[in-house]
């Protein structure tokens, strides 16, 4: 109903034509044509940040680490390689003993979070085999939904983790650990996202025979929270706790070769991103190869999507990381290395 | 009365509330609170009532009106986590306020997103549709906002009043003409300002009740003035005195409703809603011009001091600029509700005074042609200078 001005429409209209005839002293153009701004007046202009203020952008508060779904700084370089053993043929047998839980968490400060959860944490441990090893992964399901474990990686039909576990049941996967890569581990009962994005999913890492070169190796699952279950999510983050290495930023020497495991497990955005800043890196896609494929500053993977990074700082000092979507930036996923010179360390 | 009559009577006016109150301690006590208290997540409603705009900044006003508090746990602007403060508490009771302030470069002229982020994960969302400058009562505003309710409100009802000596002068067949055409200026502003009331509701946190807070400025307007008409003239129905009562309740209807059209637009000023457009002043007092002219109608066949018109005009005209402070400065959707609403009353409470005062003079005869062409104009002349003014 275009034609139809209201009333109060029209007050607008006149309030400001009062206004003009006090003077002039507040008639502030706006972006109409159909106006003959005075002369004098020029474009909008921007507002300069109230001095003091380095970084506005960011949560207020710290989160409660008890209360938290992760402990970020452990969860970076905890590895789970499992109870060790030998099978008769010599082979190493890795065993995990997985339950899924419903758990409130408090995923930024302030902010409570139901999560559903493997072993209490959000992103579940990360596994950690050698190619060829036996994984054998206890599951159970302690809660009211099915839930299930399905394992990037070659195994059996009957291992694959789609069939769903009902509450107090207990399954067992057992496959090869192959191939060798970065992979990833979550539930796939339907409604999928839903089981997603409360937080059922970890990292799985396969290393090759040989090995890779030793580095400081940093685990980080580009992860999201959708809080009002809308459909889009709320905060942004690597490692479930946004803006926290932005807070308390990540400690690398100089000169040393890092390597960042990245996955994306973000749900409802198509693609997730890191950029590194003052930097370049090597890519292996998936870590299926020992051969880098790029060498860039950003990356960007689908969900479910990861890729091994290799890089060293030649300088000293703090550097800023993250998402190279701007929104994701100030929704969480923003970061910072603090790279320690060599004398220092 | 005797005291066991005494005593009955009062057990059996309070009986039932006694026995309500053994329900709500045995509800409390041993009721079925379980049902109730079930894994529901908690209710929250915050409602944000006001942003106000400084250079390099953002104040934020909330009022909790739901059921339970509700703790504001972060807070987003244009969809990024921003550094704030919160007054005095993150967690704002039933019925309570905050306020939280984001230091935050926003933009003249352009649009930004405020949400809330509650403990639960919960959104609040609020949209700048305009960013200016919120004006501060200093010395520039306030002058500003007076000469905003001098032009839209005092000055045309003093220039309305002018024309008393016109309507001394003509028959008593004109007269009517233009007693009926007040009743539809009236009847037009009337449905007018409740429909804004109604309008301005939707932004009362729920709590607050606002199709209450309607009702009741509404229908208690009308009945108090009610009241106060019939003591005031008590002894002479139809006299100068009744007359002028008459006039006097017009203006005061009139001066609450300009007291909503300045809260519009002190209120549209601050939120950055105001267009430009300087020639619309003159429809604008046009438009409102009719509204002296409404209150001089009951007077003319009376011989009132100059004075009285002076208080006539400044009651029906002056409280524009008062709502133009109000609207500017402190506007909540609570108190512009119940304004519009008492303006609303007053104005219908007006239109049922006059046409009493008409019964009184003509008899049961009202549905003339003349009175039917008066009051149809009336309304007309509303709808046509209001099509001006908005074209």
């Amino acid at each position: 109903m275009g034609g139809v001005v209201s009333r109060r429409d029209f007050f607008r209209i006149a309030a400001l034509g009062a206004a003009g005839l006090t003077g002039g002293a507040l008639v502030r153009p706006r972006r109409s044509a159909a106006v003959a701004a005075p002369p004098h007046v020029a474009a909008p202009k921007v507002q300069p940040p109230p001095a003091g203020h380095g970084h506005d952008v960011g949560t207020v508060g710290e989160v409660d680490l008890r209360r938290a779904g992760v402990d970020p700084v452990r969860y970076l370089t905890h590895f789970d390689g499992g109870k060790v053993s030998r099978l008769p043929n010599g082979r190493t047998l890795r065993e995990y003993r997985i339950v899924s839980h419903n758990r409130e968490v408090e995923i930024a400060p302030g902010v409570v979070f139901p999560a559903w959860v493997y072993n209490g944490q959000v992103p579940g441990p990360t596994l950690r085999a050698r190619e060829g090893d036996r994984i054998r992964v206890h599951y159970t399901n302690a809660v009211d939904h099915p839930h299930n474990i399905h394992f990037h990686g070659f195994h059996a039909a009957e291992m694959d983790g789609v069939e769903p576990i009902p509450k107090g049941r207990s399954f067992v996967y057992e496959f090869d650990a192959e191939p060798f890569g970065l992979h990833l581990y979550h539930c796939h009962v339907q409604p999928l996202k839903r089981h997603i994005h409360k937080g059922l999913y970890g990292v799985f890492i396969v290393d090759p025979p040989q090995g890779r070169p030793p580095a400081r190796e940093l685990v980080m699952m580009m992860n999201a929270f959708d809080t009002n279950f809308d459909g889009e999510n709320e905060f942004y983050a690597v490692n479930t706790i946004p803006f926290y290495y932005a807070r308390h930023p990540i400690r690398i020497r100089q000169d040393e070769l890092v390597r960042v495991y990245l996955v994306n497990i973000t749900e409802f955005d198509p693609i997730n991103s890191m950029h590194l800043h003052a930097n370049f890196f090597h890519v292996y896609p998936t870590g299926t190869s020992l051969t880098p494929v790029e060498f860039t500053d950003t990356v960007m993977l689908c969900q479910g999507q990861r890729a091994i990074l290799e890089f060293r700082y030649r300088r000293p000092g703090r550097f800023m990381f993250h998402a190279h979507q701007s929104e994701f930036v100030e929704l969480g996923w923003m970061s910072f290395f603090e790279v320690v010179p060599h004398d220092a360390a | 009365m005797t005291r066991p009559e005494m005593r009955r009577r009062l057990l059996a006016g309070l009986g039932p509330l006694a026995l309500l109150a053994v329900f709500v301690v045995l509800f409390l006590a041993y009721g079925p609170l379980g049902v109730f208290e079930a894994a529901f997540p908690p209710v929250e409603k915050l409602t944000i009532e006001r942003v106000t705009l400084r250079p390099g900044e953002m104040v934020v006003a909330v009022t909790n009106g739901g059921p339970q508090p509700v703790t504001v746990a972060q807070v987003l602007v244009d969809d990024a986590y921003w550094r704030h403060t919160i007054v005095p508490d993150r967690t704002v009771p039933r019925l309570g306020r905050a306020t939280i302030t984001i230091p935050y470069p926003w933009v003249e002229g352009e649009a930004h997103a405020i949400t809330l982020l509650t403990s639960t994960g919960l959104t609040i969302e609020h949209e700048v549709p305009v960013a200016v400058e919120s004006p501060r009562p200093d010395a520039r505003y306030l002058l500003t906002f007076t000469m905003l309710g001098v032009y839209v409100g005092v000055i045309p009802v003093f220039v309305g009043l002018l024309w008393f000596p016109f309507l001394r002068q003509i028959g008593r067949r004109w007269l009517n003409f233009f007693l009926s055409l007040t009743g539809g200026l009236l009847v037009f502003l009337g449905v007018d300002t409740l429909a804004e009331a109604l309008d301005v509701r939707t932004g009362v946190p729920g709590a607050f009740q606002g199709t209450g807070l309607v009702t009741m400025g509404v229908v208690g307007t009308i009945l108090a003035l009610t009241v106060l008409v019939r003591r005031t003239t008590a002894r002479a129905a139809d006299g100068p005195q009744a007359r002028f009562v008459l006039a006097f309740l017009i203006a005061l209807g009139i001066g609450l409703h300009n007291l909503g059209e300045g809260l519009a637009i002190g209120a549209a000023y601050s939120l950055g809603e105001v267009a430009l457009g300087t020639f619309l002043v003159l429809g604008f007092l046009l438009h409102n011009t009719t509204e002296g002219l409404g209150i001089a109608a009951p007077l003319a066949r009376d011989r009132p001091p100059v004075s009285r018109f002076v208080l006539l005009g400044a009651v029906a005209g002056v409280p524009t600029i008062l709502g133009a402070w109000l609207g500017g400065f402190v506007y909540s959707p609570v108190f512009a509700t119940l304004f519009l609403a008492i303006g609303a009353g007053a104005i219908f409470q007006v239109v049922y005074e006059l046409v009493r005062m008409m019964v009184r003079q003509a008899g049961d005869d009202l549905m003339t042609t003349v009175n039917f062409a008066g009051f149809a104009a009336g309304l007309l002349i509303m709808y046509l200078t209001g099509l001006f003014v908005a074209g």
